[in-house]
């Protein structure tokens, strides 16, 4: 039975969800979580989706898991949180989710035959872009006004938390990500693992235009590391008035826009690469964005200003 | 018979019904938006499982929905920031609802 | 069977420039922001409006959509953008809306004197661009991913305007405002997901021509149009509508209570009409009108009730929304030889475009009147007629299009929509705009009666309101009335590049 392996990892899976929800303290949740996101990047593995892999391991569970955590050690505790409000409730709303759950489970054995796939409309024009990793061709080329306005996205969920500053506060610096007890473990960790862990985030980018890995992968490692030198407390979170700070959130989306529209120049239109220089056009596109996604994931989990300006 | 990407499509299902289930019923904000990503992971994997299925011309999985996973992880992820970004912003607050209430400074130490 | 091809037309360039001009706007005011974030919004404001314009001639001069596919990759693995008449009408109402409202706010935005960048300002335009841009990828996209991402796009510049003025209870709206809008995202991308399981596309014209009824397509249109339901606030998912929109700022409340709502029926509208299977199905319609008619009634009751003149306002967004979600049925048992044919479809366009207009005005004018008075509680309006003249006259005729009076847009709207019901004998609805027109006029009369009301003794106006932001109040308020002299019947620029039904 191959399927055994598989059958267990989703009844792992289930279960590390159902103990996420039931469970009465919210840490004991956020922690779940993490190990539901680190069980699904084994399924991504087995849906033979490594690049997804990577970036659930990297943002789905790590940085996702990082900000709850540090949501839970700020949060006031509070007694336990019970789950049942009132009986008919909680059946009503399991019921709707029964239903909802059956509906798609009942989709789902039934796949349609042959399987709807854009496979190979995708493999027939990657040629033209001399790119080896087709998810990365489709994040920046056949589909890269998603990825576009995706960063986008970012740099407003940027503006969304800061708009949390308290008013006497605007352009100071967030609250110090500095762990409770400061170990000795930690700054170790923290003086050793960053140039490691920037080299793997580089590699991850430039390595992505052929084989798994990129932009995402690279800047959440990249991202992982600065957090980790934050918490270590070797460096204090920059002010948010800070006009480096500022330049590198944007410099990603800058330069891709400014490729975005060098293409009505150089190629024929908005995000098109003339095909000699696809290639290095994307590796200089994705550099520029894992750099500013490093810094928005990071501004990201420091949260708002919580000090006025020097 | 079931297959491989037939098995992870009812461990989506599963995930979106539990997911759901605590968006719904928790009464706390952090664990509506914990709830909120299990459902998020729910709809992803549906997504892989069209990929898996569509896997041709050389390719293991159909890259199309893997690209529309990556980017729905990244926004997810924002989502989740700006909910927690709300809810401390609430916690600081206090039950008061005057204007210029100085929040408590959560950090004492460096300068 | 091949999905039909796009092809790049002429003016294609205008429809990337109308989505990407205020993304650089917002990027040049946060890396250069410094005390320069309203000089450069007013670059951008006319650009777009300019944009918005070019693009509705140019519809109009080749009466065919124009089309931009993107880096020239086919959807549907690329992605094209495309205007057609609705689209196009939409971008200029955005576009309209928009300046108005950055006149409106020019100088409660900027950034004091004796400091290089305050928050209030900076946020504020950021996230309107930010917004603008959202709102005409929401109208210009074909691909149901892309058009996911310009609702996130969307969601993440309208949440926290909410909560501008830090106030716990805008937080606690934003908070509620912004779970309700993921849980309609991942609804929405639920359905996405089995479509494309079903159809390796995501091209709303492939869907279309491919779009067959089975169980996964049901299951998915179902959970698409509930998330977007969510998202448009339409009974029972309406909660967090009315903190939301009255703890804004006034200009940010318009553009919500305006704008944002409509780009999720918008995307109901599309996906009904030009991605399912036709015929439609008849017992959804019916569910959907029904919602519409609980919106209106429930709603406008609610509405009747408030103390606070901005919840006023808010609830009877919700009740204007619900006469949207009349149109299914009433086009489906129409005869006319295509959708937009209808007169049913014309009426819910022309309810969408004149509530927009009317009820940015009337937030902008309760806005202008809680600066004058300090409060906004409707049992203490008196003197407000005195104080600021020009926005209560405002309110009154935007409060025309509300009620469905001549003459204003909201009249012509109503009318058309009433007889589409008549003539389909939808009875309910019939009743439900008749006694909803009478809500409102409740409504919105209360609040001109106390305003109009002699001023108490020891009245005195706190703020001395500029004369510019009442003239634009009233100028949305005009083009409100100004609607209700088309003619009572389809409109060929409407129907400009779109699909007719079998």
């Amino acid at each position: 039975m191959t399927l055994l392996p598989d059958l267990a990892l989703v009844l792992l899976i289930l279960t590390a969800a159902v103990w996420t929800v039931a469970v009465r303290d919210r840490r004991d949740a956020v922690i779940g979580f993490i190990v539901v996101g680190l069980l699904l990047s084994l399924a991504w593995v087995r849906l033979n989706a490594v690049d997804v892999a990577l970036t659930e391991a990297a943002i789905g569970g790590g940085a996702t898991g990082l900000l709850l955590l540090r949501a839970c050690a700020r949060l006031v505790p509070r007694p336990a949180e019970s789950v049942l409000p009132h009986p008919a409730m909680w059946i009503l709303t399991g019921l709707l989710c029964s239903v909802i759950a059956a509906g798609l489970a009942a989709i789902v054995v039934m796949p349609v035959e042959p399987p709807a796939t854009l496979a190979p409309e995708a493999a027939a024009n990657m040629g033209e872009l001399g790119l080896g990793n087709p998810v990365t061709v489709v994040l920046l080329a056949y589909r890269a006004l998603d990825t576009l306005l995706e960063k986008v996205v970012l740099v407003l969920a940027l503006i969304g938390v800061w708009t949390l500053t308290p008013e006497q506060f605007w352009g100071g610096a967030p609250a110090s990500l500095r762990a409770q007890q400061s170990s000795g473990a930690l700054r170790l960790l923290a003086q050793v693992l960053p140039p490691v862990g920037v080299v793997i985030g580089v590699y991850l980018v430039w390595n992505g235009a052929d084989h798994p890995g990129g932009t995402f992968q690279g800047g959440t490692v990249l991202a992982a590391m600065w957090l980790l030198v934050m918490m270590a407390d070797l460096r204090e979170p920059p002010e948010i008035r800070l006009h480096t700070l500022r330049l590198l959130v944007i410099l990603g989306p800058v330069v891709f826009l400014v490729a975005g529209f060098a293409g009505f120049w150089i190629a024929n239109g908005f995000l098109s690469y003339p095909p000699a220089f696809a290639k290095p056009i994307i590796v200089i596109v994705e550099a520029a964005l894992a750099l500013s996604i490093a810094v928005i994931l990071g501004m990201l989990v420091a949260g708002p200003a919580a000090r006025a300006p020097r | 018979m079931i297959g491989t990407a037939t098995v992870y499509g009812l461990c989506a299902s599963g995930l979106v019904a539990i997911g759901l289930y605590g968006l719904v019923l928790h009464p706390t904000p952090l664990r509506k938006v914990i709830a909120f990503n299990l459902l998020g992971s729910g709809t992803f994997v549906l997504f892989g499982v069209a990929a898996r299925r569509g896997g041709a011309a050389g390719f293991l999985a159909d890259p199309v929905p893997q690209a529309m996973v990556i980017t729905g992880i990244v926004v997810a992820f924002a989502s989740t920031a700006l909910a927690v970004a709300l809810l401390l912003r609430l916690q600081e607050t206090g039950a008061s609802s005057i204007e210029t209430t100085p929040p408590e400074q959560q950090d004492n130490g460096a300068s | 069977m091949m999905p039909a091809g796009y092809a790049t037309s002429e003016g294609g360039a205008l429809l990337v420039i109308a989505v990407m001009l205020p993304i650089v706007g917002m990027i040049a005011i946060f890396a250069l922001g410094l005390r320069r974030a309203e000089r450069i919004a007013f670059i951008i404001l006319p650009g777009g409006l300019f944009i918005a314009l070019a693009i509705a001639a140019e519809v109009a001069r080749t009466g065919a959509a124009v089309t931009y596919v993107l880096g020239g990759w086919q959807p549907p693995l690329g992605i094209a953008l495309q205007a057609d008449g609705l689209s196009a009408t939409l971008m200029v109402l955005t576009a309209l809306i928009l300046c108005a409202v950055g006149l409106f706010a020019r100088g409660t935005f900027s950034t004091p004197p004796d400091m290089s960048e305050a928050r209030r300002p900076m946020v504020f335009w950021t996230l309107m661009l930010g917004l603008w841009s959202a709102l005409n990828t929401v109208f210009l996209g074909q691909d149901l991913f892309n058009l996911f991402v310009a609702l996130e796009l969307l969601t993440f510049s309208a949440v926290p305007l909410v909560c501008l003025d830090g106030r716990r209870e805008t937080v606690q709206a934003a908070l509620r405002y912004l779970l309700f809008a993921l849980i309609g995202s991942v609804f929405y991308l639920l359905g996405a997901a089995l479509l494309y399981g079903a159809y390796g596309t995501l091209d709303m014209a492939g869907l279309r021509l491919q779009a067959h009824y089975n169980p996964a397509t049901s299951v998915a249109l179902g959970l698409m149009i509930v998330g977007l339901m969510a998202k448009a606030a339409l009974f029972p998912l309406h909660l967090w509508l009315p903190p939301a929109h009255a703890g804004a700022p006034a200009a940010a409340s318009a553009v919500l209570s305006a704008l944002v709502v409509k780009a999720p029926f918008f995307l109901i509208l599309r996906l009904w009409f030009d991605v399912a299977p036709q015929p439609g199905n008849q017992l959804a319609a019916q569910m959907l009108a029904w919602l519409g008619i609980f919106s209106i009634v429930f709603c406008s009751i609610i509405a009747l009730r408030q103390v606070r003149l901005k919840l006023m306002i808010a609830y009877s967004t919700v009740a204007q929304i619900g006469y949207l979600f009349l149109v299914f049925p009433l086009v489906m048992a129409s005869d006319a030889p295509s959708a937009w044919q209808s007169i049913g479809w014309t009426g819910g366009v022309l309810q969408l475009v004149s509530h927009a207009l009317a009820k940015a005005s009337m937030f902008l004018a309760a806005g202008l009147i809680a600066e004058a008075l300090g409060h906004d509680r409707i049992d203490n309006l008196n003197g407000a007629v005195t104080a600021v003249p020009i926005s209560v006259a405002a309110f009154g005729l935007a409060g025309l299009s509300l009620m469905g009076l001549p003459p204003s847009g909201g009249f012509v709207a109503k009318l058309m929509l009433l007889t589409a019901a008549t003539e389909t004998a939808n009875w309910w609805i019939v009743a439900a705009i008749l006694v909803g027109g009478i809500l409102a006029a409740s409504y919105v009369f209360r609040v001109l009666g106390r305003a109009m009301a002699a001023p108490k003794i020891g009245f005195k106006t706190l703020a001395h309101i500029p004369l510019y932001r009442e003239l634009v109040v009233l100028g949305l308020a005009i083009s409100a009335v100004v609607l209700g002299f088309v003619p009572l019947q389809p409109f060929a620029f409407l129907g400009i590049g779109r699909v007719g039904l079998p």
